[in-house]
């Protein structure tokens, strides 16, 4: 089974119920994967033993100059303005805003472009102190602008022999679809005030878009309104879990330790969770 | 004209509330929203929407069924397995997938396949209690867009230099990837707000790297500084190894989420009790006016 878990933004705690899930669940193998490849936190609540690094790579073209007669038919075909050619000089590629999609090459009359590997940022992949977790995380390189081919290289590490969970990174947009796409369930998390109430609405609308079926984990429950709860009864989105607002929990948060290796009678409420949400997979 | 722009690495470190109360602190600006993904500060500031923009970000393949003759050379071309076949409804194009390169349309022999213009979400341009306001909702499910933050400062920028603003303030993207180095291009200050936590340390050294790789002026603050004191230290230590000034600390206050309910920014918000953090958010205000300035 693979669950997702992800939040409309940022800091709502997202990482804080993957990571508590994963710990919960005794009686199986869990394998997690930090999605969140701009920022990824999990490794730091799991102190992990890493046992590989690998480069994550996309294609970008590189042109041969014996065969370039600077037609200048390449430029115009990319759509994202990756390509520049410079009558008689020079063709230039600006790696950043290429997506690797093939195409220049495929167009060039003189089949003088080919295409050459270029990191984007690397996958580590490890196992949690105690050895129950598998982790695997991916770390996009500084100034690179997509996260997606990242996203979609760690999901590839996918085991399906495990339960899966993927800590989604935050919002609505394309690096959320990557990172949801093609799993059984998504647990969305959200604080109950205005600003979370807003972004929980979007969220809710992709993974209707995706027809994933979701419920809600409502964290720092006790401060902002009530607004949240109504939502959901009105939708009938169930409420799978509260966490309330603690100054305990937020103190083990802050100091990288997963709450429930310290409050060990929630481990239960995240195994009774899980259970629930595998009897409605089926 | 200066620009600061607010940041964090991963959002819900309380960015939006700090450009809130900035909102109602600095006088003759413009202020955009530029977290077009997850954007909040409308909860604030209520915006009253002058003009709407259609956003045309990115194409779409869209396929032509009774030209197609289920050849398969779309599929076998998509890097991004934006196109498959089902038994029942042949090849088809997976809207959430396609990124709009066009290699399946140079490839359909049968020109099957064509790129269309889609509206990927809206810009506005707006008035708001305290002064003009730039911003946008991007479509759910849509490339999370640096083209799209890039028109809101677009709009930022001509409104100010409209009504002759001195300063646009800017609510920045989350991340650190396309929209964030779009919210980040060309301002005078990146102020980054931050968390004592591990992983708001972790999050602020990845953020705090590109904004150098962009060679903007950084600033930090550390919002709910009494979490976690230890960390806070070890945030203040890193900075001033770094050179990075701190602009300010705030400690943690119930009133900042009570002002976010009533809807308004915690510096406008009326309460019986004095609050802390709506007084350092006014102090640090006025550290930070000092430092674009100069
Ligand atoms: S299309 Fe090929 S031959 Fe023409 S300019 Fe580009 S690389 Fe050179
Ligand atoms: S591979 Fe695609 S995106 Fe990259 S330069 Fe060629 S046409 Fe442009
Ligand atoms: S390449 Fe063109 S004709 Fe062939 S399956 Fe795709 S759309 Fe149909
Ligand atoms: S436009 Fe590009 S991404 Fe979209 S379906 Fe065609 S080949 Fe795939």
């Amino acid at each position: 089974m693979i669950i997702s878990v992800a939040s409309g933004k940022g800091g709502t705690g997202k990482t804080t119920v993957a990571l508590n899930l994963a710990l919960s669940l005794s009686n199986v193998q869990v394998q997690l994967l930090d999605c969140d490849v701009e920022e990824p936190n999990s490794h730091i609540f799991l102190n992990p033993v890493i046992e590989e690094t690998k480069p994550a790579q996309t294609l970008v073209p590189k042109v041969n100059y014996e065969l370039c007669d600077y037609c200048g038919k390449c430029a115009p075909a990319c759509e994202y303005n990756a390509l520049v050619v410079l009558p008689e000089k020079e063709v230039m590629v600006f790696p950043e805003l290429c997506h690797g999609c093939g195409l220049c090459s495929l167009v060039c009359p003189q089949e003088a472009i080919s295409e050459e590997p270029r990191e984007i940022g690397v996958i580590k992949k490890g196992r949690s102190g105690d050895g129950k977790i598998d982790l695997v995380y991916g770390l996009l390189n500084i100034g690179e602008v997509k996260a997606t081919p990242l996203i979609d290289q760690v999901k590839a590490e996918l085991n399906p022999a495990k339960t899966v969970i993927i800590d989604v990174p935050p919002g609505t947009a394309c690096p959320v679809i990557a990172a949801v796409q093609s799993t059984d369930y998504c647990i969305l998390v959200t604080e109950p005030t205005p600003f979370g109430l807003y972004d929980l609405k979007l969220a809710v609308e992709v993974l209707r878009v995706l027809k994933i079926p979701f419920g809600i984990v409502v964290n720092k429950a006790g401060i902002g309104d009530r607004k949240v709860y109504e939502y959901c009864a009105k939708e009938g989105i169930p409420i799978l879990l509260e966490i309330p607002h603690d100054k305990r929990i937020a103190r083990y948060y802050s100091e990288g330790v997963p709450f429930v290796r310290e409050m060990p009678e929630w481990e239960e409420r995240f195994a009774g969770m899980m259970k629930s949400i595998k009897e409605y997979v089926g | 004209m200066r620009q600061l722009t607010v940041i964090s690495g991963k959002g819900g470190t309380g960015k939006t509330t700090l450009v809130g109360s900035f909102a109602v602190l600095a006088e003759n600006k413009v202020i955009a929203d530029c977290d077009v993904d997850a954007p909040d500060l409308h909860l604030l500031l209520h915006p009253e929407i002058l003009t709407k923009q259609e956003f045309k970000g990115v194409k779409i393949a869209v396929m032509d069924k009774t030209l197609c003759t289920e050849c398969g050379t779309c599929e076998e071309t998509c890097r991004f397995n934006a196109i498959a076949s089902t038994e029942e409804s042949g090849y088809a194009v997976n809207q959430a997938r396609c990124e709009g390169c066009g290699a399946c349309v140079f490839m359909c022999p049968q020109e099957a396949l064509t790129l269309q213009e889609r509206v990927s979400g809206y810009a506005f341009i707006s008035k708001t209690k305290y002064g003009a306001m730039a911003h946008a909702q991007l479509n759910v499910a849509e490339e999370a867009s640096g083209k799209l933050v890039t028109l809101v400062r677009e709009n930022a920028r001509q409104t100010a230099e409209k009504e002759g603003c001195e300063l646009i303030l800017i609510d920045g993207a989350p991340g650190i990837g396309c929209p964030v180095i779009a919210s980040l291009g060309g301002v005078d200050l990146a102020l980054i707000v931050t968390e004592p936590t591990q992983s708001g340390l972790h999050d602020l050294k990845r953020i705090l790297s590109v904004v150098e790789h962009f060679s903007v002026k950084p600033s930090v603050c550390i919002n709910k500084y009494d979490i976690n004191e230890e960390v806070t230290g070890e945030i203040e230590a890193f900075c001033r190894e770094k050179g990075t000034e701190i602009a300010g600390k705030i400690l943690y206050d119930d009133t900042i989420t009570k002002a976010m309910v009533a809807g308004v920014p915690v510096v406008a918000f009326e309460s019986e009790l004095k609050s802390t953090a709506a007084e350092e958010i006014t102090l640090m205000w006025h550290r930070i006016e000092r430092i674009i300035q100069q």
